[in-house]
């Protein structure tokens, strides 16, 4: 610990120092776990977590416009959308980890492996410690956001154009592709009546309660023979409260007014 | 400090990204590891500008941002195009391009 004190004093600029090595962490953990982790939720969460740590790395690194578009357009705009496709899909669904190819995720790894060592190895031969630093070309325009404005508008103009019409494209594109097609004509009201005519119940299901002892919607309702429904009751519901049903004196009642018959009067001994 | 360290963590993220997307069979994730590589490679441009001094590198990774935005509004319309076809949004499912 002493020795990587030492290390960060040499160097200067210790506060970098201490932000880059937190965030490297942060980042790489929330890189693996996404690598790691079943559920496509999950992912998307560790995922956040990594885009967050490298926006702090660009305010640190000199570019604080590009750290607040990371946060806004990534963990904003980007990983909501994730998450949306991921409610429509399911999200509950977790991944097969069966192999369809043989010794492929051991393949993969090892290249990839062997790919980041390649990279590591170039890095470490053309690094030279001729970093300029970012703070005189922010400072020409007076600011890092007038720096890349006056870039964006001025020598990239033509591509800053043509990437707006990039987005046009895509959104178009987006709902060409989300669009689903009618092939059939929406029916009318008249059809949608005559249909629920020939169905054969052309009623509404009676409501769940109904004539019975509590208006719970779990309670089942009676029919005018006093036979309790359980089409009355929610699907999840239906069985949970089957007991509660049937009080044989409100059966009688019922019975009586269905026959025509007079109501009987609620004496004391009913309501207790 | 060595601004090398930064290239170094873009490396990682950009391998660690690389195995997702030859390892994970579902579509959506192997996106997210799409999205971890274009993150990292923009990592790589901003301390390029910072080791260069100038800001060109900083635009470049604000087109680079806006170009994976594109590419996340088609590339999720398309799995969800698929989704509604195959049920199922994994890569193993949607082979009917093969013959």
């Amino acid at each position: 610990m002493s020795g990587l004190i030492a290390s960060i004093d040499q160097s200067g600029n210790t506060g970098e120092q201490i932000v880059f090595w937190i965030c490297a962490l942060v980042a790489v953990i929330g890189a693996v776990g996404m690598l790691v982790s079943r559920r496509a939720v999950h992912s998307a969460l560790f995922i956040a977590t990594t885009m967050i740590s490298l926006a702090v790395l660009y305010v640190s690194l000199g570019a604080p416009f590009l750290g607040m578009a990371q946060i806004v357009v990534y963990t904003g705009a980007v990983m909501m959308l994730f998450l949306f496709v991921l409610m429509l899909v399911g999200v509950d669904s977790t991944e097969s980890l069966v192999e369809t190819l043989k010794g492929q995720r051991i393949a993969a790894i090892l290249l990839s492996l062997g790919f980041g060592v390649l990279l590591f190895a170039a890095i470490g031969n053309v690094s030279v410690n001729l970093a300029v630093g970012i703070d005189g070309a922010n400072a020409v325009d007076g600011g890092n956001v007038q720096g890349i404005a006056h870039l964006i508008f001025d020598r990239y103009l033509l591509a800053f154009e043509v990437t707006s019409a990039l987005l046009i494209t895509a959104a178009l594109g987006a709902m060409m592709l989300a669009h689903r097609e009618r092939h059939t004509p929406r029916k009318t009201q008249r059809e949608q009546s005559q249909d629920r005519v020939r169905s054969g119940e052309p009623q509404n299901l009676p409501g769940p309660g109904v004539y019975a002892l509590h208006n719970a919607v779990g309670t089942p309702a009676l029919l005018p023979d006093g036979q309790p429904t359980d089409r009355s009751v929610p699907e999840p519901l239906r069985g949970v409260s089957a007991a509660v049903g049937v009080d044989h004196q409100d059966t009688l009642r019922v019975n009586t007014l269905a026959a025509g018959g007079a109501i009987i009067p609620v004496t004391q001994e009913d309501e207790s | 400090m060595n601004p090398a360290n930064y290239l170094y963590l873009s490396a990682i993220l950009f391998s660690l990204g690389a195995v997702g997307v030859l390892v994970r069979r579902n579509a959506i994730v192997m996106f997210m590891c799409v999205e971890l590589m274009l993150n990292a490679c923009n990592l790589a441009f901003v301390s390029f500008a910072r080791i260069a001094g100038n800001l060109d590198g900083q635009v470049i990774a604000f087109f680079v941002m806006v170009v994976a935005a594109a590419e996340v509004v088609v590339g999720l319309a398309i799995i969800m195009t698929i989704f509604r076809t195959r049920r199922s949004a994994s890569v193993d499912e949607a082979n009917l391009l093969k013959y």
